[in-house]
């Protein structure tokens, strides 16, 4: 293990991006920095830049104005880098995208047909507790694979 | 305008920016460090879910009308549910009712503490952020006790609330919003006395009570401007009429006037969750209505935590909605948000001022994204 994966073990830096999320995911996500969760106890950071991130936090269904947005925001992450899908609209399109002739017309099926994805946290919202099992998972998943 | 270099600048926020919390694209227009003018984009959310409910039955809908927005979703499944009771002509039973304002008013505090944390962030002050946001969890730990869930609480349905309260969960809430009482007192304090969020908030972002009423602005945005406009007291939906409370306006016309009415409208939902809880009718909570709806068109609206939510649904006879439109409150505090950031005469806007006023609004871009933007932007 090289020192930039055990400083990815130790320091997972997130980037948070709403990919045309409902805001329930948003929440929960922003509700782990605070005092009652409180990730940087853990040295999860969120940061603002995607250049300074280390993990990118996707939350929403992909949406067609968003995609070319978060493939930018994926090649400006320096590597290594992550992905976590929250919530079930990232992984599958949830509600939004029911396969058959109700889905809405902009949403993609999954952020996985857009950018690689390593960790997969469902429910809508997932708890706190949730995401931050799935940021700590590809932490340290860092150097292994 | 000189003739070597121009003096106005485009300035692009968005869609992915720290001040920022959801994608949204501000091209500001700026003179120096004056806002002279603003395009705003807020399609990025746009998922096109009016379309995809006249492919789905009733029931079907209210799943996906309840993911228009994660923060306000108690607002929107009971607006649609309130237009498809309309639609059936049928009266929901009391107890219901009540309950309905439970759950309405524990996600407007729910709200409205949450903003106040991000308007605190947005004027650099953390710690009240955090402050905040751990009491909020009070308010989440009895959305998850009422309904089942934190956030997405699924509590409406059509005819009724999905589930029915114990003596000892109602004892709950009333020790929570006891808990909570003191705590939104002493940030109102707070929020009155620190010179920081003074100088922050004061005289930032001014909407007078002219403009507020050209732009049709909704909500706390126009309560905050002196006018007394309340869904919940102008045209009560949910035994609204048999509940006591006030409706909160402050005279500052600025962001700090909107901080001020947001709290007090907590303070007030406390009040009114205390009410129903202590006078909660007996009787059952759902009226089971036909999946078939009567050919129509209704509209209702409801006083969400932002202002003023509609929807319209037109009904072909069939178990799925013809039509199904929806109009939110952010949608239409966004001509008031351009005119707020706009520098005019005497009122000056500078660039450091953005975020907050953009926060002022509470603004909500999964809402607000009803279109998409085919434009340049």
């Amino acid at each position: 293990m090289g020192i930039i994966d055990w400083a990815f073990r130790k320091s997972p830096w997130i980037l948070h991006f709403n990919t045309g999320s409902c805001n329930g995911c948003d929440i929960e996500i922003f509700a782990i920095l605070t005092p009652k969760y409180d990730v940087e106890r853990l040295g999860v950071m969120l940061k603002g830049s995607p250049r300074h991130a280390d993990v990118l936090v996707v939350s929403g269904p992909v949406t067609r104005q968003a995609s070319g947005r978060i493939l930018r925001i994926y090649e400006q992450m320096p590597d290594p880098k992550k992905v976590v899908a929250v919530g079930t609209c990232c992984i599958s399109g949830g509600v939004f995208s029911n396969g058959g002739k109700g889905a809405c017309y902009n949403v993609y099926p999954g952020l996985d047909s857009i950018v690689p994805v390593d960790a997969y946290v469902p429910g809508c919202p997932p708890k706190p507790e949730a995401i931050l099992e799935g940021i700590s998972k590809v932490a340290k998943k860092a150097g292994v694979d | 305008m000189s003739s070597s270099y121009e003096r106005i600048f485009d300035i692009p926020i968005g869609p992915q920016h720290p001040a920022l919390k959801e994608p949204a694209m501000l091209k500001l227009k700026v003179d120096g460090e004056h806002v002279v003018g603003v395009d705003l984009d807020v399609s990025y959310n746009h998922r096109g879910i009016e379309k995809a409910a006249e492919y789905r039955t009733y029931i079907q809908n209210l799943y996906l009308i309840e993911r228009i927005c994660g923060i306000c979703n108690v607002a929107q499944t009971l607006t649609y549910c309130l237009a498809v009771e309309s639609l059936h002509g049928k009266e929901i039973p009391p107890r219901a009712r009540f309950l309905r304002v439970v759950a309405e008013e524990i996600s407007r505090i729910n709200s409205h503490l949450l903003w106040l944390g991000v308007a605190a962030h947005e004027i650099g002050f953390d710690t009240f952020f955090m402050h905040v946001w751990l009491d909020r969890e009070i308010t989440l730990g009895l959305m998850e006790a009422l309904s089942g869930n934190r956030i997405t609480s699924s509590y409406n349905v059509i005819g009724g609330v999905r589930r029915d309260v114990t003596e000892e969960l109602l004892s709950r809430i009333r020790k929570g919003l006891d808990e909570l009482e003191p705590r939104v007192k002493r940030y109102r304090e707070i929020v009155l006395n620190d010179r920081s969020i003074l100088k922050r908030t004061q005289g930032i972002g001014i909407l007078s009570p002219g403009d507020a009423m050209a732009t049709s602005a909704v909500g706390p945005t126009l309560r905050a401007s002196g006018i007394k406009s309340d869904v919940r007291a102008d045209d009560p939906y949910c035994s609204h009429d048999q509940i006591p409370f006030n409706v909160i306006t402050a005279d500052g016309c600025d962001a700090h006037a909107r901080i001020l009415v947001r709290l007090d409208e907590i303070l007030e939902s406390i009040q009114m969750c205390r009410h129903c809880v202590s006078r909660l009718p007996a009787g059952p909570i759902l009226q089971r209505l036909p999946r078939r709806a009567p050919q129509g068109e209704v509209m209702s609206r409801v006083e969400a935590p932002r202002g003023e939510l509609f929807h319209y649904i037109s009904s072909d006879g069939s178990d799925k909605p013809y039509r199904c439109k929806v109009s939110t409150p952010t949608l239409a505090n966004l001509p008031a948000l351009v005119r707020m950031l706009t520098s005019k005469g005497k009122y000056v806007v500078n660039i450091a001022d953005v975020p907050v006023i953009l926060a002022s609004i509470d603004p909500c871009f999964s809402c607000a994204a009803r279109v998409e933007h085919s434009g340049g932007v």
